[in-house]
């Protein structure tokens, strides 16, 4: 075969796939670029002082800090540009790998999973265009990523912050879009399906984000050896080195090479990785619409669980450290509550259980609404046609989310608790911990009870009970910090819940919300028994 | 007795009417052919029998049941296969025969090892890896298996090979012995033909014809190729005579069942040395229908 034959068509497939990414691509970078530009603000403001800047390079220090943000540099003299890098970088790369996971999986085993990569195949074009495509449009979001990022930060006029570290600063975060792309490439070879994918280039991310934390607390080759921890060693805004950008950019594309190779030996629809046989016949688990709602989503669940769970001892990581980090900043201290009787730890703890509510709110509500994916997909007739009542359908999928928004909380707070009594020897009783975390549950449930709604009443505009979670998780938790109208953070329901152990219990918002809840799930439920199911 | 029932059934989405008064009836023990081409509103009605949609107006009935208000009820004696059948990609064929099997109610006969034998099928493979007649296979197992007494089959053979449909033939023809009721959905004539009692076809959200094949047929034409030793004059203008071609001496035509006899009469004049005649197909009798009655009347 000529290595034309190989390629044809790649420029109308990269058209039409950057089509079809019209709103999501755009949408993907818009958050990443909007949400650095915000942060770089916020911080700005919060650390305009020297002594400020110093007791965040204090917390550097701390191998538990260095372990989930990366390596503390130029910390004598530690500019915002340093801060800024050191804080917010690593965690920017992770979103755009992300995005890079998430959208070459859907543009080369997506379509083939679905059949529309045969259709493609069988026109004028070559049997590498679908992979060489999907890299460009990645190459593509990576390029515009870097440009719009790298010139945005240099225009806040920043001193710190000058043209060529803005530029690597862009520049990390799209060769490590590039590398996430061509390792996406690479996995989509060896398995065969969209879950396979996604599965096994997170697990590769997970993996070099802990191999980067192990290496920048101990064997620092390790860290060499991750992206994550290469683009880290840039130093943005201190020393500036390029040999790294260069270093994870000819690795992309070697990858990228590889994956190409194996795309041209293997089979349309096969992988490369032998398929189990599986079992003959159904464990007693998959009786009926609950236990169907659990299998089909066990893994998903699984991971979150591991995450929150994660996320949880991470917070606790920090608790150590946070008297030190407050003694040092008068402005921070001018803001907690005068003469409030309560410790540092304490009041953080109290901001930390909302905004882990809410980021737990996220598996409640996918997990809920897979029934309107399965829906979407056509399989919710498959249940629907064998005699099992619409509302026991849904609420199969209800008592699976309520579960789960009890499982998250319990979660999170277990890891919060065990790390945080480790290193504050024993400050917090579980107890108080574990009340300030289940008191979200009914804000928790408003959130599910809204999905219920959309779902009987506006199946196509399930989303928006993530945009509410969204505007939610602005308004409660930037909302004090940017100043805005209390009415504002009131249109959500978390912020009727009382920040235990810092304020009181109060029985009367809970019943409130409790009882909002219901309604809208019961609302939603008539709904759901009364339309029509379009599959 | 009529199993299903449906009277004036009117489904409006939006703006759209995509059935305009649609009225079927299946006897016990019959199967019934639906056919119609794309989009004529067959797998309308069969969502609106199996209480998926709620419809406009008129009324639907299965075992004299209200189909929407006691869907669940009626669910335990139907048997519903639809034509597209997307599965969870990571069960296996067996899990989610089995987990069909759980979701109804009543007992089934035990016949999986035998339907999973017959229709070829590995139970053990994840339904991600396979075909659409595998997927289908895995519908109908779930569905002869269980112990219905109406089967509502929407396109069901829909990407099996000749031979797998063959074997789903033949589970029909058992269903019926056992004095089963079948609403197959298809637009495979040919299968139409071989299975069902009575055929209704469809037509923009209509039934245009109903009735078993014979009276179908009587309503239609006759195909005929004739020899004669004369040349037969203006054959084409005698009333109830279409489509005739004329090769030398030999003339092929359609005729209308009404003008039968004038027709014979008037070629038997000119000395018939072979006659052949066939009853019309199943794709004449729907071509037919379409012609006439579609919107391009030519």
């Amino acid at each position: 075969m000529r290595s034309g034959q190989l390629t044809a068509g790649t420029g109308r497939l990269a058209k039409f796939a950057l089509r079809k990414d019209r709103i999501r691509l755009p949408v993907w970078l818009a958050s990443i670029t909007l949400s650095t530009w915000g942060i770089v603000l916020i911080f700005a403001e919060m650390y305009a002082e020297e002594a400020e800047r110093q007791a965040v390079a204090a917390t550097m220090l701390n191998p538990a800090v260095v372990a989930m943000i990366g390596p503390g540099y130029g910390l004598d003299n530690y500019t915002l540009g340093a801060l800024t890098a050191q804080q917010l970088l690593l965690f920017t790369a992770i979103a755009v790998a992300i995005m890079s996971i998430l959208l070459t999986a859907g543009h080369t085993c997506g379509e083939e999973e679905e059949g529309q990569l045969e259709m493609i195949r069988s026109l004028p074009v070559g049997r590498l265009a679908n992979p060489i495509s999907a890299a460009a449009v990645l190459t593509a979001a990576s390029a515009v990523l870097t440009a719009v990022i790298g010139i945005g930060l240099r225009l806040f006029g920043i001193e710190s912050m000058d043209l060529e570290g803005s530029l690597l600063y862009g520049a990390a975060l799209g060769v490590t879009g590039l590398f996430f792309t061509a390792i996406t490439i690479l996995f989509a070879q060896l398995s065969d399906s969209v879950r396979g994918t996604v599965g096994l280039s997170f697990a590769f991310l997970i993996v070099t984000y802990l191999m980067r934390a192990a290496g920048d607390i101990g064997n620092e080759v390790l860290s060499y050896l991750s992206p994550l921890g290469l683009i880290l060693r840039a130093e943005v805004y201190v020393s500036d080195y390029w040999w790294p950008i260069g270093l994870t950019a000819a690795a992309a594309a070697l990858l990228f090479a590889a994956a190409l190779l194996l795309n041209s030996r293997r089979d349309l629809g096969s992988g490369l990785l032998p398929q189990r046989a599986g079992r003959m016949h159904a464990g007693v688990l998959l009786r009926g619409p609950f236990g169907l709602a659990v299998r089909i989503q066990r893994t998903a669940l699984i991971a979150w669980s591991a995450g929150l769970f994660v996320l949880g001892a991470s917070y606790g990581s920090v608790l150590g450290d946070l008297e030190a980090y407050f003694a040092n900043n008068a402005a921070l201290l001018d803001m907690l509550p005068p003469g409030s009787g309560f410790t540092l730890a304490e009041q953080f703890v109290s901001l930390l259980m909302v905004v882990m509510a809410m980021i737990s709110t996220i598996p409640v509500l996918i997990t809920f609404l897979k029934l309107k994916g399965e829906e979407k997909k056509g399989r919710t007739s498959h249940v629907l046609t064998r005699s099992v009542p619409r509302g026991r359908l849904l609420l199969g999928y209800l008592l699976l989310s309520l579960l789960v928004s009890l499982g998250v909380q319990l979660l999170t707070v277990t890891g919060l608790w065990a790390v945080g009594n480790a290193v504050l020897e024993g400050a917090f009783s579980f107890t108080i911990l574990f009340k300030a975390s289940v008191i979200y549950l009914p804000a928790m449930w408003v959130m599910l009870g809204l999905a219920v709604l959309l779902l009987g009443w506006l199946p196509r505009r399930t989303g928006l009970a993530y945009f509410y979670l969204a505007y939610s998780f602005f308004v409660v938790y930037l909302g004090g910090m940017l100043q805005l109208p209390d009415w504002l953070a009131g249109l959500s329901p978390f912020d009727y819940v009382p920040r235990l152990p810092v304020e009181e219990y109060e029985a009367g918002s809970m019943t409130l919300l409790t009882f909002a809840a219901l309604a809208l799930t019961v609302t939603g439920m008539y709904g759901y028994r009364r339309r029509d199911i379009a599959d | 007795m009529a199993v299903l029932q449906t009277r004036q059934l009117v489904k409006k989405f939006g703006n759209l009417t995509a059935l305009g008064g649609v009225d079927i009836e299946v006897k016990e023990g019959e199967v019934y052919g639906f056919i119609g081409p794309n989009g004529a509103g067959k797998s309308t009605t069969i969502r609106i029998l199996l209480g998926m949609l709620k419809a406009t107006s008129g009324e639907a009935e299965i075992f004299g049941k209200d189909v929407w208000k006691e869907a669940v009820e009626l669910h335990k004696r139907v048997a519903y296969v639809p034509g597209d059948v997307n599965l969870w990609p990571n069960l296996t064929g067996g899990e989610v025969i089995d987990l069909f099997m759980n979701l109804r109610s009543r007992s089934s006969d035990g016949r999986r090892e035998e339907l999973i034998d017959r229709f070829n099928l590995d139970p053990a493979k994840k339904c991600g890896t396979y075909s659409k007649g595998n997927r289908q296979k895995v519908a109908l197992i779930a569905a002869f298996a269980s112990d219905a007494d109406l089967y509502i089959l929407d396109e069901p053979t829909s990407g099996l090979d000749p031979l797998m449909e063959r074997v789903f033939q033949e589970y029909v023809r058992e269903a019926r012995a056992e004095g089963k009721s079948v609403l197959l959905s298809s637009h495979i004539l040919s299968e139409v033909e071989k299975l069902c009692d009575r055929v209704g076809i469809i037509r923009k959200g209509e039934i245009i014809e109903s009735g078993t094949l014979q009276e179908l047929r009587h309503l239609t034409r006759t195909n005929f190729t004739v020899e004669t030793k004369e040349v037969i004059p203006s054959l084409d203008s005698l009333p109830g005579v279409h489509d005739a071609t004329l090769q030398g001496r030999t003339v092929s035509f359609q005729a209308d069942a009404s003008e039968l006899d004038p027709i014979l009469r008037y070629i038997s004049g000119y000395g018939i040395t072979r006659l052949e005649s066939a009853p019309p197909t199943l794709e004449d009798l729907f071509m037919q229908h379409y012609e006439e009655t579609g919107g391009d009347k030519r």
